[in-house]
């Protein structure tokens, strides 16, 4: 069972999940340094935008018709959101202490949930995601891969040559780098930075939606609360990754899943830890790597040095 | 003719401290204007408040005519204004080149970007040299011929210098100081704000005196230059 190519394919599997949903965290950090915590619960509505569509398009529409529709409805959900909570929540405290940013965007994400449970019909327990039909995939006698998880195998390094087109090729995003560089700078050559923060929110709302649908479609369902720790595990991955970098956070992505099933198929080898192993601890072992990364290289894996920005 | 710059009773406040305390002057299309004065006296509150950075208290700002109070900083430099900072403030993560087209960010005609960025090189040739190299590997001196490479880049009316010599080497200055004569000679017009008064001074038809957020003095580059009070609390003659 523990055949190391599967866990191996595992753990990117589920890293890219993780990856798609720190690049929200990162890229509004980079620009505004700002820690978005309800980011996990702009990815939960991203799943229940998909659901919404998928329960109105008519009985027997085929999952390969159905799933762009239901990724474009995920996003446009997660982005409008995403969209007003900068405008209503984080625009007004633009300038003061960052504690107050940082509560409000918890006190949101409280918000987001409870709304969803209350208002969403049957939201309290989970609510049934469409699933690809078939059985896993056999690529060797040795490893094998879900239908839905083919989905995210795309989607992600898909989503990530796309980004990091747009952020070094069009006007945007050269604008984009500039205001994460310099936010003052970047005015006086005409920027409108409160554009480009918006275009930071919405961008990683986006991606956390096609991550939304890649995590319904795996697991079967969404739920009001699926995004805490999935946004729980992307915030560690952008910190892994060295926040305010696009290729750290799916960097981080992928260590923290890969890392996370190795440690869940192997630790209980080890003498004295077989207590230890087993899926309930996956989350220990995420948050454990945190640490050893923050106490070894606090600015990430592919973070710079703070002081550079002075 | 009215005055391209016109600043009247110009009042900026930190909370409830106040940094310029009502001062007023103007720029005439083709001058070079001189703010000098030690830290503090407010000088680069008023350019940052110009370009929009910092929003007035009171008094009035007027472009060509046109008031800027109000005005967000992204749109002022479209109407002729470019602003290199105190600390130049390039874009260290950028390489040269970008630095420079960010400098034209608003602008839509490829072809005259292109010559703009030849001609920044032209002015500054180490620039051309190190086009593809990062921004913040620059030394001080390279930095301050970008940032006024990148302000140059927004084909300004008016350009507006901070500093240009704080923290450079005497060889350095001196380069930066005949780059901004250069600039005058083309017909350029300046806001130049400095510490070192006798640079600035001498290369600028008009100058003001600033003291603690107030305009103490005010004359022609050269008057200022021979005035007594500006001799001993400006350029340490006794």
């Amino acid at each position: 069972m523990h055949e190391l190519p599967q866990q191996l394919a595992n753990g990117l599997i589920l890293g890219s999940m993780y990856g798609l949903i720190a690049i929200g965290y990162t890229m509004v950090y980079g620009i505004v340094q700002l820690i978005n915590f309800a980011h996990g619960e702009i990815f939960m509505t991203g799943g229940f935008g998909a659901l919404t569509t998928w329960l109105a398009l008519p009985d027997g529409t085929s999952i390969w018709l159905a799933l762009p529709l239901m990724l474009v409805g995920g996003v446009l959900t997660a982005v409008l959101i995403a969209m007003a909570a900068e405008r209503f929540a984080y625009r007004p405290l633009r300038g003061a202490p960052r504690l107050a940013p940082l509560i409000t965007a918890i006190g949101l994400s409280i918000a987001l949930q409870q709304a969803v449970w209350s208002w969403y019909p049957n939201a309290k327990d989970a609510r049934t995601f469409p699933q690809i039909p078939g059985g896993p995939i056999s690529l060797t006698s040795s490893l094998s891969i879900q239908r839905a998880d083919l989905f995210l195998l795309v989607a992600a390094p898909l989503s990530m040559v796309v980004l990091g087109t747009f952020v070094r090729k069009t006007r945007t995003g050269r604008a984009m780098q500039a205001t994460a560089q310099d936010p003052d700078t970047a005015k006086l050559m005409g920027i409108n930075t409160d554009r480009i923060i918006v275009v930071a929110f919405a961008l990683g709302a986006a991606f956390a939606a096609v991550a939304a649908v890649a995590h319904g479609l795996r697991y079967g369902q969404v739920d009001y609360q699926m995004g805490f720790i999935a946004g729980l595990k992307a915030f560690t991955a952008a910190v892994l990754g060295g926040i305010g970098n696009i290729y750290g956070a799916m960097l981080g992505g992928l260590v923290l899943g890969v890392a996370e099933a190795l440690a869940t198929a192997y630790i209980s080898d080890v003498p004295g830890m077989h207590q230890l192993g087993g899926g309930s601890w996956a989350d220990v072992w995420a948050f454990v790597l945190l640490i050893v990364v923050l106490l070894v290289r606090p600015q990430g894996l592919l973070g710079e040095r703070v002081a550079d920005r002075a | 003719m009215t005055a391209l710059l016109e600043v009247e009773d110009l009042r900026v406040a930190y909370g409830k401290i106040e940094a310029v305390k009502g001062i007023s002057f103007k720029v005439d299309a083709g001058e070079v204007v001189t703010l000098i004065g030690t830290n503090g006296a407010g000088k680069t509150t008023t350019l940052r408040t110009l370009s929009g950075l910092l929003k007035p208290v009171g008094g009035q700002i007027r472009f060509e005519g046109k008031p800027l109070n109000g005005v967000p900083a992204h749109r002022i430099v479209s109407l002729g204004l470019a602003h290199s900072p105190e600390g130049r403030h390039i874009f260290p993560r950028m390489t040269i080149e970008e630095n420079l087209l960010l400098g034209a960010f608003l602008r839509r005609d490829a072809a005259g970007i292109q010559k703009d960025v030849r001609k920044a090189y032209d002015l500054f040739p180490i620039l051309g040299e190190r086009r593809r190299q990062a921004a913040g590997t620059l030394s001080g001196g390279e930095q301050q011929m970008l940032a006024m490479g990148r302000a140059l880049m927004s084909q300004p009316k008016l350009l507006m210098l901070d500093e240009p010599s704080m923290g450079l080497s005497p060889i350095m200055m001196q380069k930066i100081m005949s780059t901004i004569t250069e600039l005058r000679a083309t017909g350029t017009t300046i806001l130049l704000v400095e510490q070192n008064a006798q640079a600035a001074l001498s290369l600028a038809d008009q100058g003001h005196v600033m003291e603690t957020g107030r305009v103490v003095l005010s004359g022609t580059g050269r008057d200022l230059l021979h005035d007594e009070s500006v001799r001993k609390a400006y350029l340490g003659e006794d």
